[in-house]
């Protein structure tokens, strides 16, 4: 139909060679034998070994790690909370005002974010004494706070497309609403709940900005540390945290896949 | 909660309603605090310390509230923060370039991202998921470690002055890193996938009838695509856009580490004031003349995904 599609077709492929060219770049070099970066010296999995004596780093991954986790399962929780009353209750006070806070963080500048969480936790802690210096805690606060975002407006869109006569029938059978909730909605909904958790995870363990403004001494997140030792250069070992990390998402993003076309293929 | 009475199946409606709205405040309401708290007041603060004046103490900023020697409450707002916003051409060309910088990396992003969400919609029916999941799969892989990769290739040993040098195509290395060009492909390589989702997601939604029916009536392929296509796929286009644009014109860590010295963007600006001069009622002024820049683009996004949500 379409008198040209090799055009179309060529321009997709040039569009995935522009995303992955340096991806694949990055792993290349991470098995390089060479300090610099770019010549190629021989192959050697060196820079993986001294990867795994950086103490710096492992403790910047395990740091991170921690506030990932507690940032992702706050934000399903409260992205939920949110996602559910946006599209379930219909017009109630307060809802332009959900509606529009659960909208702007997400295309909210970070230095913005950053900078007004922090300017709030000085404020606090002059008021209240609470939070009491800045560290892991003030990063997780910050990071709900805008990730909670992610999870409602997945939450949102799947609640959309649900059908709502199965709440309806559970309702008239007398479920109490929380019941009807947890029985009927959750099960439902799980899928994105789940995909919510993993980009909140994922949205905690990649930001640098936020952290940076919302951190203290003592709590340097992974991307705090990789971009201070960016800053004074290229470093292999970095190639090789990188290529961990792409094989992990990779992975991760792998089985999702075979799972959906599983679920798609039972639907069927 | 109300004390759960008995739950018959023939309970009066009015009551139902009645503990169904209780539930659903308290539902609502978490969020909201939780927002309103960490999300909403932050602003208020920014807003006031752009007012004051800086200080040597911690916080670093005046107060705005103070009492006079005669008993008189004084309330003293410092607009020169503001004043020097405007007067100091460091901050407008900033405000100006980041503006430039991010329309022109949208304008790219949206030409790169048509043809691919596009093509994903050609596809077969099967090829489309795993081509999704691989526009997706550079997204979940850090930010920060992408805009690395370009480091190595764009620097002056690095991937591509190499090969150019190779193939004897230059004498001497180009300055490709710290550029404004190296500004513009960071931007347009870590935003590309916000474009291209938005974009697939209208088009794949398209009638296909549409276009058999403008070919039928004797309209050419490429006026076909000008004609339906592309006003069919006008929602993804400004989804995308917005998604591209608004956090751009805010970037900091693209021109911080792939810019020059000459590529001034507000945000790093801000990033500057803040960590390495410490001057926090400068560095909010320049916040909140960048909130009041963008509060249209933003609101114009919020109204288009309430849109999208009830259609």
């Amino acid at each position: 139909m379409m008198r040209r599609p090799s055009l179309v077709f060529s321009l997709l492929a040039f569009g995935y060679a522009f995303l992955y060219a340096p991806i694949v770049s990055l792993i290349v070099y991470s098995f390089n034998e060479s300090r610099l970066v770019t010549v190629w010296a021989g192959f050697s999995t060196k820079w993986y070994t001294s990867l795994l004596q950086n103490e710096q780093l492992l403790g910047a991954a395990w740091v991170s790690l921690r506030i990932a986790v507690m940032n992702a399962t706050l934000a399903v929780v409260l992205g939920t909370l949110a996602g559910t009353a946006l599209v379930r209750f219909g017009r109630f006070r307060g809802r332009s005002a959900l509606a529009l806070m659960v909208g702007a963080p997400l295309v909210m500048p970070d230095v913005i974010l950053g900078l007004a969480s922090l300017l709030l936790f000085v404020a606090m802690e002059q008021l209240i004494g609470w939070p009491a210096g800045r560290g892991m805690t003030t990063i997780t606060i910050a990071h709900v706070t805008f990730s909670m975002a992610y999870v409602a407006v997945i939450v949102q869109s799947r609640l959309v497309r649900l059908d709502p006569s199965l709440e309806e029938a559970a309702m008239d059978l007398g479920a109490r609403p929380w019941k009807v909730f947890f029985v009927i909605t959750l099960p439902l909904i799980a899928p994105a709940l789940a995909a919510g958790w993993l980009l909140a995870f994922t949205l905690s363990l990649d930001d640098l900005v936020i952290a940076s403004f919302t951190s203290g001494p003592g709590a340097s997140t992974l991307p705090m540390v990789v971009y201070s030792s960016v800053r004074l250069g290229v470093s292999p070992e970095i190639n090789a945290l990188a290529s961990i990390m792409v094989g992990l998402v990779t992975l991760g993003i792998v089985i999702a896949g075979v799972i959906m076309q599983r679920r798609a293929a039972d639907a069927r | 909660m109300p004390s759960p009475s008995s739950s018959k199946p023939a309970k009066p409606l009015h009551a139902l309603r009645e503990r169904l709205r209780l539930g659903r405040g308290t539902v609502a309401v978490v969020p909201l605090l939780w927002l309103g708290l960490f999300f909403g007041l932050p602003f208020l603060i920014i807003a006031r310390i752009s007012l004051s004046e800086v200080v040597i103490g911690l916080p670093p900023y005046s107060d705005l509230l103070s009492w006079a020697e005669d008993g008189m409450l004084q309330l003293r707002l410092n607009f020169a923060n503001f004043m020097l916003l405007w007067q100091d051409s460091l901050y407008l060309d900033a405000f100006i370039n980041s503006l430039r910088v991010a329309a022109t990396a949208t304008l790219i992003c949206l030409l790169i991202g048509y043809p691919m969400a596009l093509g994903i919609t050609r596809v077969r029916e099967s090829l489309r998921v795993p081509l999704l999941m691989l526009v997706i799969l550079p997204f979940w892989t850090s930010f920060l470690i992408r805009i690395y990769a370009w480091i190595g290739i764009l620097k002056g040993n690095g991937l591509i002055n190499n090969l150019l040098l190779g193939l004897g195509l230059i004498d001497e290395p180009l300055a490709l890193l710290h550029t404004d060009f190296a500004v513009y492909l960071g931007i347009v390589y870590a935003y590309l996938p916000f474009m291209v989702l938005p974009l697939y997601a209208t088009l794949s939604r398209m009638d296909h009838s549409l276009l058999e029916a403008a070919a039928d009536l004797g309209c050419r392929p490429l006026s076909a695509f000008w004609r339906v296509t592309v006003p069919l796929s006008l929602p993804g286009i400004v989804a995308g856009s917005l998604l591209v644009f608004v956090p751009a014109v805010g970037e900091f860590v693209v021109p911080d580490l792939l810019g020059g010295p000459d590529s001034l963007m507000i945000g790093k600006v801000l990033w500057t004031e803040f960590f390495n001069n410490r001057d926090w009622p400068v560095a909010t002024a320049v916040a909140v003349a960048l909130l009041a820049l963008l509060v249209v683009p933003v609101l114009l996004f919020e109204r288009f995904r309430e849109k999208e949500q009830d259609a």
